[in-house]
């Protein structure tokens, strides 16, 4: 017996030191992240008001403002969110529900799995070599909003098909066992099943779009753009204008980095207002993304 | 009371005064190149409940789901032979014919219930969406018929459009049963409807399907050798993809013409 509770107390103690290691793994990420969105709030909050929000990039730190970028990532989400959408869900479920398993829809989905390693800037340099010079399309929000599309477009795709495979066979072979085609499978019974899935990937998928800068640099973002792009309500018929998809933009990850390279101690601190505007946005994004999944899971549970 | 003979390769008679609603004739069925099934024959006839029963993999399930062509679902199957449908001939294995067609004459109840994550009504209703029905006052009525003839209309009637997924096991299986009867298929299929369900519920069930024999022919595939003799009146034995053995369920349960068919009756093996 005195043995075993030797034995015993060795293993706990293993036990005792393993968990020590954890908590101070998990600290390290948790108080990193901690520190760094506490020190942009300290930095970025007093800068955080309505001046700010409302004006154009100046050459004086007191007089610059975010407007120019926070537009320019409202219209280049809008424009991602437009694309990147559609064509993930139908591609999604394409892969999962209609494609027969071969040689080539193996291909197709390893490369869809790559395609989401692919750095970002890969992205960018596609889209500078065949949207800006080979499409003529421009340095122009729907270039920008196009790029950050392909980029997101295997988030999304896997998204959607782990949100469809959460659904049972048996609730397919029942719909097919009545008669459905396999569109009306996925349009009466899995689109609405899967949706709450489905925009959690997205909204993930667009908080990933969001933060970056890479891509957008590349195809020729600019960094200091003092004018809004044309608005897409016009006073005279026909009433709605898409010029604003060929204007040039800048984006809030873009304005921070270009007010970081300033020597200036102010901008600074401007960096840090457009940081925290920046983070909120993702962390709502995020707390909908989590809601979401909360709601879906209370509705339907296999 | 039944004159009954069971040759291979030619339909069995199941007796003059039964009529007769589906033939299995010479029915092969290949997965890939598995050969599932092995040259099937038997009628069922119209009606009545017909069990099949077997030990786990003889094949039972795979010729249930030949009924409906619910096999063409997945990959690399094939079909030999042929199942006639009565009265209108038609062969339902054929590859002319069209597998949505008869999955929408030929019904099926699955072993878990799969209620859809809709109401009480839109599961129900379903179905009969899918026949093309767009009138709201027929849908309606052939809900709480099917409701009604289901034995559930008393207990969901006070929540139609409440979500299915609150009612019970045994409630969803006769909600599945209802979404299928609503469709007023020719048959009924029922693959293994008990097993995933309390024996109270089991109890209502096979009540349930003993009524429902009276307006649709049903076959129903079960492990449960007391249900199948308590509710059928013929019983096929199958093992290893063939059909050992084909009778009226009084005959295969007291007096079995094949000695493998009385090992399993009898609990030697299975």
């Amino acid at each position: 017996m005195s043995d075993f509770a030797r034995i015993i107390k060795k293993r706990k103690r293993e036990d005792f030191i393993f968990n020590i290691i954890g908590i101070i793994c998990t600290l390290i990420g948790i108080v990193t992240l901690g520190a760094l969105i506490v020190d942009l709030v300290m930095d970025g909050l007093p800068r955080l008001n309505w001046q700010f929000l409302t004006s154009y990039p100046s050459r004086f730190a007191d007089k610059a403002g975010i407007l120019s970028a926070w537009v320019g990532t409202l219209l280049i989400m809008m424009v991602t969110t437009v694309i990147a959408v559609p064509l993930g869900v139908a591609a999604g479920i394409y892969l999962e529900e209609y494609a027969r398993r071969n040689w080539l829809t193996n291909l197709i989905e390893i490369n869809i799995a790559n395609l989401a390693g692919v750095p970002s800037i890969i992205y960018g340099l596609m889209a500078l070599g065949l949207l800006v010079y080979q499409l003529n399309l421009g340095q122009s929000v729907l270039t920008g909003g196009l790029t950050l599309s392909f980029l997101i477009l295997p988030i999304v795709i896997v998204a959607t098909r782990e949100a469809l495979r959460t659904i049972p066979q048996g609730i397919r072979e029942a719909a097919l066992a009545l008669g459905s085609t396999n569109w009306q499978v996925v349009r009466y019974h899995l689109l609405p099943y899967s949706t709450g899935g489905i925009l959690t990937g997205v909204i993930i998928a667009l908080s990933r779009a969001i933060g970056e800068t890479a891509p957008l640099v590349t195809i020729g973002a600019l960094t200091f753009i003092a004018f809004l792009p044309p608005s897409p309500i016009q006073s005279e018929p026909p009433y709605i204008s898409f010029d604003w998809l060929w204007s040039p933009f800048s984006v809030l990850p873009i304005q921070m980095f270009n007010w970081v390279s300033r020597p200036d101690r102010e901008f600074a601190v401007n960096a840090a207002g457009a940081g925290l505007a920046l983070i909120t946005v993702t962390l709502a994004l995020n707390a909908a993304a989590i809601y979401l999944r909360y709601r879906m899971r209370k509705r339907i549970t296999w | 009371m039944h004159s009954f003979s069971h040759n291979q390769g030619e339909a069995t008679s199941l007796g003059l005064e039964v009529k007769i609603k589906a033939e299995v004739k010479g029915l092969n069925f290949y997965y890939g190149k598995n050969k599932a099934l092995k040259n099937i024959n038997l009628s069922f006839a119209e009606n009545k409940v017909t069990a099949i029963i077997g030990p786990s993999g003889c094949g039972k399930s795979t010729l249930l789901r030949c009924m409906n062509r619910i096999h063409d679902l997945y990959p690399d199957i094939r079909y030999e032979g042929e199942i006639i449908l009565h009265p209108s001939g038609i062969n339902i294995v054929s590859p002319e014919v069209d597998p949505l067609e008869m999955r929408m004459r030929i019904g099926m109840v699955f072993q878990k219930p799969t209620a859809f994550p809709k109401s009480v009504f839109e599961n129900v209703a379903f179905g009969l969406r899918l026949q093309g029905e767009r009138r709201k006052n027929v849908i309606e009525e052939k809900v709480e018929q099917a409701l009604r003839m289901a034995f559930l209309w008393d207990e969901v009637k006070d929540r139609l459009h409440k979500s299915a997924y609150n009612l019970s096991g045994g409630q969803q299986q006769r909600l599945c049963i209802a979404r299928v009867l609503a469709t007023t298929p020719e048959i009924l299929l029922f693959d293994e409807p008990t097993s995933a369900l309390d024996p109270v519920a089991t109890a209502k069930i096979e009540e349930l399907i003993t009524f429902l024999k009276e307006k649709v022919t049903i076959i129903i595939v079960t492990h449960n050798m007391q249900q199948a003799a308590r509710i059928s009146d013929y019983t096929a034995f199958m093992y290893l993809g063939e059909l050992i053995e084909f009778d009226t369920t009084k005959r295969i349960f007291q007096n079995p013409s094949k000695k493998l068919t009385e090992d399993y009756i009898t609990g030697n093996f299975g």
